[in-house]
């Protein structure tokens, strides 16, 4: 993959997809640089986590092309591409018969690594996330709060040190407090550990505060491509929307 | 005899019993598992056949059991009487449990986490093998545990095709109405379905992941020898079943399902193992299938009656001359089926109409005819077959055109005791009923030749008696050696003084010199 390192990481051309002849995204055109944390923001069945789906091939485009590294992802094999991609959804998606340690090191030992290497890979990424692998390491998600739950899962999607991580509402189903903490270390270690990201929210201040580029989707479009300074400044009627929603909570 | 001592005499048979029963229920219960849990997987990746096989399934089980014997008779390979047809019967029982279970189980596993587990890249047997059937386990397993607590009760009806179990007990406890027997049969069946309960209840837990903490790597251990334990249980019956020896000096003797129908095998049986040759005994078969099993060669000779021959299975309208019915039977088994006729043992087993000893004697009844003044006044009680068939009831009272003033359907079996202790005034039992003389019941004769002849004789396959002179020769020695009080005195042994049927028999061949 590092004769690619020039190309973008991935690329969104003319894509469509639709569902029995429902459009869910139209003439999608995207690219995402290295080393950024896109966030694509919308309501709910906006077409962004279809958008994630079309990266790590969980969906294939009806037209167009999604590009991973140079290649469509038509063309990648399907396991090789999705290993090599961190995926982290809402509550984790934890495997509830699996202890932290095996939930962690699951994509490594996919790959086949020894177990004292994925041993050692799984108590630097609790480190790394801030929980305590003599305490944690052994434990079911179900004895873990949600919060804890959520840095399992972001431990999860960094284990195999992937240069891309897709993250689906990652911080929707915390309380605020937690969230709000969570979102500080998440812009905190992505930015150290320079990965790229895409993340999807329908959480404007989240939006603001993790993304390097924010692009607002709307009914399967997407209406605008822009930093966050960019988009505070835009007159784009849903933007503004979002914007205004802000303004009452009175907390930008 | 208290049912603790009727235990102490019999815990060895009951042993057997239930180890015969506990071989089928594991057998059919592995076999249904190794069919059902892929098959279920399968249903969960082709959504297209989910609805068509759960439906077959669900056909299979409501098949009553008995039926579902019946249509396996007489196929090729898993059909015939034994062990093997029990064992398929049950295998097709179990199945939808297990299969719907799984289906469920799998198709239950939160979306999120299949999907997290796809998106982390596990191939579609790694996300069943890790994922799904792990957290679908405990709905497996308890699918496993209703087929089991099912197949014990359906177990006990493979008595009915010669495959054994406690079912035996209770077929016999049920004819011979014997409490000790039924108890022993139920009570142990009962215990089973609880036991195995129980323990799968347990094996369900360990499965279950809510309650797995730091057991998770405890369970693996448990896992595999449960695993080898199986396999080799399984190993072990397998070659049990297939290595039976199958020679080809063998009589397969059958019976029906009454006390008089084993005795007359065990008779046979016991003779033609002092002849030298090898028996296999196939007691107590239920309704037709001794026939069904004699046509299929799955059975080589059981004993029957000229008359149920005559209607049950040529279904000729019943006539009343005993030779005419024995020749038409003959040539007309010989010629359909290919099936010799014995010559009749010595003894009819027809309908008797009874009653009590003193009223014969005050009334001087002697003829069935002689009852006619009397029966307005007198209540009849008559058995459910006696009732309905042709030679029954109906054509019997308007040949001696009688008019009784209530007429009770009962039990046949019940019906002694209401007439000796004044329920009823007359019955129609069975000539050979052992209870007859001990309860003081009186005989009428047909004197207007109602009833069709029922000679007792035995049906053989034509191939095995050329083969058999040990057949040859036991048949030789029983033509007329049994009359109908013998044929009494000895049902008697067995219904009445409850004695063990192989050392009456045993008994009764040395007394009889042969």
């Amino acid at each position: 993959m590092n004769d690619a390192s020039d190309k973008p990481l991935v690329q969104f051309k003319n894509v469509n997809f639709s569902l029995s002849n429902n459009s869910i995204i139209s003439d999608l055109n995207l690219t995402v640089e290295r080393g950024e944390t896109l966030v694509l923001l919308g309501e709910s069945g906006c077409g962004k986590t279809t958008t994630l789906k079309l990266v790590n091939r969980l969906l294939l485009p009806t037209k167009g092309q999604v590009i991973v590294e140079g290649k469509p992802t038509s063309a990648w094999d399907p396991i090789a591409l999705r290993r090599h991609i961190g995926y982290v959804i809402q509550e984790g998606g934890l495997f509830p018969h699996f202890s932290i340690a095996r939930n962690v090191g699951l994509v490594p030992s996919l790959l086949g690594w020894g177990a004292a290497k994925i041993d050692e890979r799984v108590r630097e990424l609790l480190n790394l996330v801030g929980l305590d692998p003599a305490r944690f390491a052994e434990r079911y998600p179900r004895e873990l709060s949600g919060g804890q739950r959520q840095r399992v899962g972001v431990a999860r999607a960094l284990a195999a040190d992937p240069p891309l991580m897709l993250l689906d509402e990652p911080f929707g189903a915390l309380d605020p407090l937690t969230r709000a903490s969570l979102q500080h270390e998440f812009a905190d270690l992505s930015r150290r550990l320079g990965k790229t990201a895409i993340l999807v929210t329908h959480d404007v201040r989240e939006a603001l505060t993790l993304g390097r580029r924010i692009g607002l989707m709307h009914k399967g479009q997407l209406l605008l491509l822009e930093t966050p300074e960019g988009f505070l400044n835009s007159n784009n009627p849903q933007a503004r929307a979002y914007l205004d929603t802000l303004a009452v909570g009175g907390t930008a | 005899m208290s049912f603790l001592q009727f235990l102490q005499n019999n815990w060895v048979e009951l042993a057997t019993l239930i180890k015969e029963h506990l071989v089928l229920v594991f057998v059919s219960i592995l076999v249904a598992v190794v069919i059902g849990v892929p098959t279920g997987i399968l249903l969960t990746r082709y959504r297209a056949w989910r609805g068509p096989v759960l439906g077959i399934a669900n056909v299979m089980q409501t098949i009553p059991s008995l039926a579902l014997f019946g249509f396996l008779i007489p196929l090729p390979f898993i059909g015939g009487i034994g062990t093997r047809t029990a064992l398929v019967a049950l295998v097709l029982y179990s199945l939808l449990p297990i299969i719907r279970n799984t289906v469920t189980g799998i198709l239950g596993v939160e979306p999120s986490v299949r999907e997290a587990a796809v998106a982390m890249g596990m191939t579609d047997g790694q996300v069943l093998r890790q994922v799904e059937l792990p957290l679908a386990a405990g709905v497996i397993v308890t699918g496993i545990r209703v087929a089991t607590v099912i197949a014990v009760g359906v177990t006990t009806i493979a008595a009915a095709v010669g495959a054994g179990g406690l079912g035996v007990y209770i077929f016999r406890g049920l004819r011979q109405y014997d409490n000790n027997l039924l108890l022993a049969g139920a009570v142990s069946a009962a215990l089973l379905a609880l036991a195995a309960d129980f323990l799968l209840g347990l094996v369900e837990r360990r499965f279950s992941y809510e309650r797995a903490r730091k057991r998770s790597r405890v369970k693996l251990h448990i896992l595999v020898p449960a695993i080898v334990v199986l396999a080799i249980g399984g190993g072990i019956a397998f070659w049990y079943f297939a290595n039976r020896p199958v020679t080809k000096n063998r009589i397969v003797v059958g019976s029906k399902d009454f006390t008089e129908s084993v005795l007359l095998a065990e008779i046979l049986a016991q003779l033609i193992e002092k002849g030298g040759a090898t028996v296999e005994r196939r007691f107590e078969l239920g309704g037709n299938l001794p026939h069904e099993a004699l046509m299929s060669g799955t059975l080589d000779v059981y004993p029957e009656y000229t008359g149920t021959s005559y209607t049950a299975i040529l279904h000729h309208t019943p006539i009343t001359d005993p030779i005419e019915v024995y020749n038409q039977v003959h040539s007309e088994y010989a010629s359909k089926f290919n099936i010799e006729v014995s010559p009749p043992l010595g003894f009819e087993n027809t309908f008797a109409i009874l009653v009590r000893g003193d009223d014969a004697r005050q009334l001087n009844l002697r003829e069935i005819s002689d009852v006619a003044p009397h029966a307005p006044k007198w209540r009849a009680g008559f058995g459910q077959d006696f009732m309905s068939r042709a030679d029954g009831y109906p054509g019997f009272s308007k040949a001696y055109n009688l008019k009784f003033a209530e007429v009770r359907e009962m039990d046949l079996s019940l019906t002694y005791i209401a007439l000796s202790s004044k329920q009823v005034d007359l019955i129609a039992g069975n000539s050979t009923e052992g209870r007859i003389a001990q309860l003081d019941l009186i005989q009428l004769d047909d004197d207007r030749h109602y009833f069709p002849p029922y000679q007792a004789v035995y049906l053989m396959r034509r191939d095995t008696l050329a083969q058999s002179p040990q057949l040859q020769g036991a048949i030789g020695t029983l033509t007329f050696a049994i009359s109908t009080e013998e044929m009494r005195q000895l049902n008697y042994e067995i219904d009445g003084n409850k004695r063990d049927l192989k050392e009456v028999v045993r008994t009764w061949l040395a007394k009889k010199g042969f």
